[in-house]
């Protein structure tokens, strides 16, 4: 038991505890900062946010991403908004409302310091983005727009139509590009992280893959921040994007970082369908499209007429009747799971049975097409698009997908790992939204922690370093060789399977038993079949060309080789939870309703896993939440 | 669905290619036309073979990550991404080329991945707002008409794919350009530096070897965030104003920033 959990949260009351630390960290002055080179792994709001902040302190930034073009990171997918306590609408919004909502809605698994902090500086980002260009929303006097969202009853989401993190990111992108220019920052594109360089117990660098030469090196700098995204991926359909990974986090993990709460997965409510074993990829509609459209499912399992014959005794508006005050707007895990219980009672619609409408015939109706269309054109057309119905005239078929991991990187206050130097950021880290992420929540904590938090702890770190990295030290060297010797593995297998194939199999695996509900049983069978999977793509993978090129189904295998152990991770997670909390279901603790319930006494805990080495179980160490601004409630949105 | 395919080998830059021919059968009208090729490299694999590289990320039309030239056209026949191009829109048997985005200034990496650098390369010559992080103005305080933000909307939705610039018979990436020009320089925050960013990008636009604009149209005619050649009139615009004021600089009279 070696790792030791030190959240190093300020003292005092918790509106206070940001300036208190804001007060007295260590400074580096402006003309030594040119001497620090940081390195940030991934470029989407987080780390593209962080690298041009930093770079334009004055640190030398290098910014690494495994796309072509930092613009291309997937935080350019969102669609609904980004949350800010503005209270613009004169609704008696404020940082406290913000706060409650999200760590309620997080299932009190959340750190209340660091939430708090994330709604203080909810604000500033949308001040930011709005001097960058980001073109929200305006109503006719020209003021900044805003709507509501999933679990919460004002309405404080900001939006640029349905395409708020292309914006966003394009903002941090373009700010980055402006220090690229200055000469202050790097762009790595097309390189993948292959491994964390660790010297004396500190991050010194990382191992990459330059994924056009194939070439593999390391880089040096005096710390690393990974903002390498989220692990949906592993379910293999998720509306992450095809690439999206979870090496890096997982190499960090391997390399002494503590690994937390990696069984929290949210499955998103509003997605299309899917169609058919040859789909790659899931797409996401916006929950905003919640706050005008209605769910509903016909009330008989046999209705075979048109949807929009169907009369209304004879549709089931499941959330509208099951939870009153919040209707279509509860949080994402209660919306996927009354989903999926609908639709296990034989009332899901479509050619598979696992999808619900989601109808905006009377919003039509009531609203006009016209604000319809303002809100949610572009978000209908993708729909058509991909689906070839219209919206306008037939409800959407929606069904919940493998969307986000609010499980990540352990973190403290200051956004570092247990490795000292390794900072996490954006939903690489566990940190803020506990069991459940809120909607418009996701792209709020990725610009704070790389716009206006990252770069004073990072700061605060360096200031204290008083050792400079050696790039000659022979722990680069070593990693160089780890990873190449891993590639020369993946390539050596010898066998006749593509690696999507096993990555399709593993979803499955994940998906039934890991996915909306868990039971003990199915995770510990689970388990058993992911390392049998596992044993059979080590023997039967096959990776054609070579290593030293361009070779995306050796980029595949990598990935999917590390999502094998993390997924047996994820399934011990979810068996030492033994309660159910936010998007973590456990069918043994639940309500007649299917409520998630909590053990508050046992379990009210950050579960940190460390590595102890290959085909070892980990150590299983546990951060204690308390809470002493708001009191831990059942969640009601009845 | 059954298809035959003609499909764009080449294994690195400095090497040369060539059409490969393949067949696929048994495909979802539903498959994407990414999936289609999923389909199409597990079989590959399977066979023994090299499967076909391209690029692609996010499968829904906005990471621009995606660039196939379909039968000649960029994305393919229904001006959406190449992603979004789905198997039903193409009649069961028919005959398919499949090639990189072609332009000298996007080499081919390998297959049908290209490089793309050069419009990263636009946007830090000026395709930003000299703001750095940290506190700024409350924005109410600065109101912005609904209309220009709803203009610098429609053309900052621009994805970055370099469609416009396959599809233009001189090469021109003027499109792309001008749509992030056109973006920044109609909102008040934008307009300081409006003509610095024109004139900053418009050289850089050259300097990587893009042709000119002579108003085909062709690259509207394929953007899949259908951005109009308008924004190219308003980058040109901007452009006569930097050079008129680049001209009163070196009289001494303006100083450009």
């Amino acid at each position: 038991m070696s790792m030791k959990l030190d959240a190093r949260i300020p003292d005092g009351p918790v509106e206070g505890k940001w300036h208190s630390w804001l007060d007295s960290h260590r400074l580096v002055g402006p003309r030594n900062r040119g001497d620090y080179e940081v390195i940030v792994v991934g470029t989407g709001l987080a780390g593209a946010s962080a690298a041009a902040t930093m770079a334009g302190m004055g640190y030398r930034v290098k910014a690494f991403c495994f796309q072509d073009s930092a613009r291309r990171a997937h935080s350019i997918a969102a669609q609904g908004g980004i949350n800010a306590t503005k209270d613009y609408a004169n609704e008696g919004d404020s940082v406290h409302r913000l706060f409650v909502d999200t760590i309620k809605g997080g299932d009190f698994r959340a750190r209340e310091a660091n939430v708090w902090r994330l709604a203080e500086l909810s604000t500033g980002i949308i001040d930011q983005a709005v001097a960058q260009g980001v073109p929200f929303n305006r109503e006719y006097g020209g003021m900044l727009a805003t709507r509501s969202f999933g679990g919460v009853l004002v309405e404080r989401t900001f939006y640029c139509r349905g395409q708020t993190g292309q914006q966003l990111l394009l903002g941090a992108y373009q700010a980055l590009q402006m220090q690229v220019h200055a000469g202050q920052a790097e762009v790595m594109s097309r390189h993948e992280m292959l491994d964390l360089v660790v010297v004396d117990g500190r991050a010194r660098g990382i191992v990459a893959r330059n994924l056009t030469t194939g070439e593999i090196s390391a880089h040096a700098a005096d710390c690393v921040v990974l903002a390498t995204g989220g692990y949906c991926n592993v379910y293999y359909l998720s509306t992450n994007a095809k690439n999206s990974n979870a090496t890096a986090i997982w190499r960090a993990y391997k390399r002494g970082a503590g690994f937390a709460n990696p069984c929290f997965t949210q499955i998103h409510p509003t997605c299309i369908p899917q169609s058919g074993d040859y789909q790659s990829k899931l797409t996401l509609m916006s929950e905003s499209l919640r706050n005008d459209g209605r769910i509903w499912v016909p009330r008989n399992a046999d209705e075979d007429r048109e949807p929009s014959e169907i009369p209304e005794e004879d549709r089931l508006y499941y959330l509208e009747e099951r939870y009153p005050s919040y209707g279509n707007l509860v949080p994402r895990d209660v919306a996927s799971r009354q989903a999926k219980i609908v639709c296990d009672d034989g009332l899901g619609v479509g050619p598979t049975g696992r999808g619900v409408y989601l109808d905006f015939r009377d919003a039509i109706e009531e609203k006009g097409e016209e604000t319809i269309a303002g809100r949610y054109g572009n978000l209908f057309a993708m729909y058509e698009r991909i689906t070839g119905e219209s919206p306008w005239k037939t409800p959407m078929r929606i069904y919940p997908a493998p969307h986000y991991s609010m499980g990540g990187l352990w973190v403290d206050y200051g956004l570092q790992t247990t490795i000292p130097g390794l900072f996490a950021i954006g939903e690489a880290n566990f940190s803020d939204h506990g069991a459940n992420r809120l909607g418009a929540s996701a792209m709020m904590q990725c610009l704070a922690d790389g716009y206006f938090i990252l770069p004073h702890t990072v700061t605060d770190y360096l200031a204290d370093l008083d050792t400079e990295t050696d790039p000659n030290d022979p722990a680069f060297r070593e990693t160089v060789l780890a990873a190449e010797e891993r590639v020369g593995k993946l390539m050596g297998v010898g066998g006749t399977t593509a690696p999507s194939v096993f990555h399709r199999r593993l979803g499955q695996i994940m998906l039934d038993r890991c996915g909306i509900t868990r039971e003990k049983e199915g995770l510990e069978s689970a388990i058993e079949d992911i390392r049998e999977l596992r044993e059979e793509f080590w023997s039967d993978l096959r990776v054609p060309g070579t290593g030293e090129e361009l070779n995306q189904s050796l980029e595949l295998a990598g990935r999917l080789a590390d999502y094998f152990e993390l997924a047996e991770l994820m399934c011990a997670d979810a068996i030492e939870r033994d309660e159910s909390a936010g998007c973590h279901l456990r069918e043994e603790h639940q309500t007649e309703e299917g409520e998630a319930v909590r053990d508050d006494k046992l379990h009210a805990t950050v579960q940190v896993w460390e590595h102890r080495g290959e085909d070892e179980r980990p150590d299983l160490h546990h951060e204690h939440l308390s809470f002493d601004e708001v009191e831990p409630t059942a969640r009601s949105y009845k | 669905m059954n298809f035959k395919l003609r499909v764009w080998r080449q294994p690195s830059e400095g090497n040369e290619g060539g059409f490969e021919a393949h067949e696929v059968s048994g495909v979802d009208p539903e498959a994407s036309f990414l999936e289609m090729l999923d389909i199409l490299n597990e079989k590959i694999v399977a066979d023994g073979g090299d499967p076909i590289a391209y690029d692609r990320d996010c499968m829904e039309g906005v990471c621009g990550s995606c660039s196939l030239l379909i039968d000649g056209i960029p994305h393919g026949p229904r001006q959406v991404t190449s992603c979004q191009t789905f198997m039903r829109d193409f009649p069961d048997g028919a005959e398919i080329s499949v090639e990189p985005f072609r332009n000298s200034a996007f080499p081919v990496i390998r297959d049908l991945v290209v490089d793309r650098s050069p419009l990263d390369r636009i946007i830090e010559a000026g395709g930003y707002i000299s703001v750095t992080s940290g506190p700024q103005p409350e924005p109410n305080t600065n109101p912005v008409r609904p209309e220009d933000q709803e203009h610098a909307m429609d053309a900052a939705i621009c994805i970055g794919c370099g469609a416009c610039v396959a599809a233009c018979p001189n090469g021109s990436a003027m499109l792309f350009t001008g749509a992030k020009v056109a973006h920044l320089n109609s909102l008040p925050q934008g307009d300081p530096e409006r003509f610095d960013r024109a004139h900053g990008m418009v050289a850089q636009h050259d300097e990587e070897g893009f042709g000119g604009c002579t108003n085909f149209g062709e690259c509207q005619a394929v953007c899949p965030q259908e951005i109009s050649i308008k924004v190219i009139g308003e980058l040109y615009h901007d452009y006569r104003q930097a050079m008129l004021h680049r001209l009163r600089a070196r009289r001494g009279a303006v100083k450009p920033q």
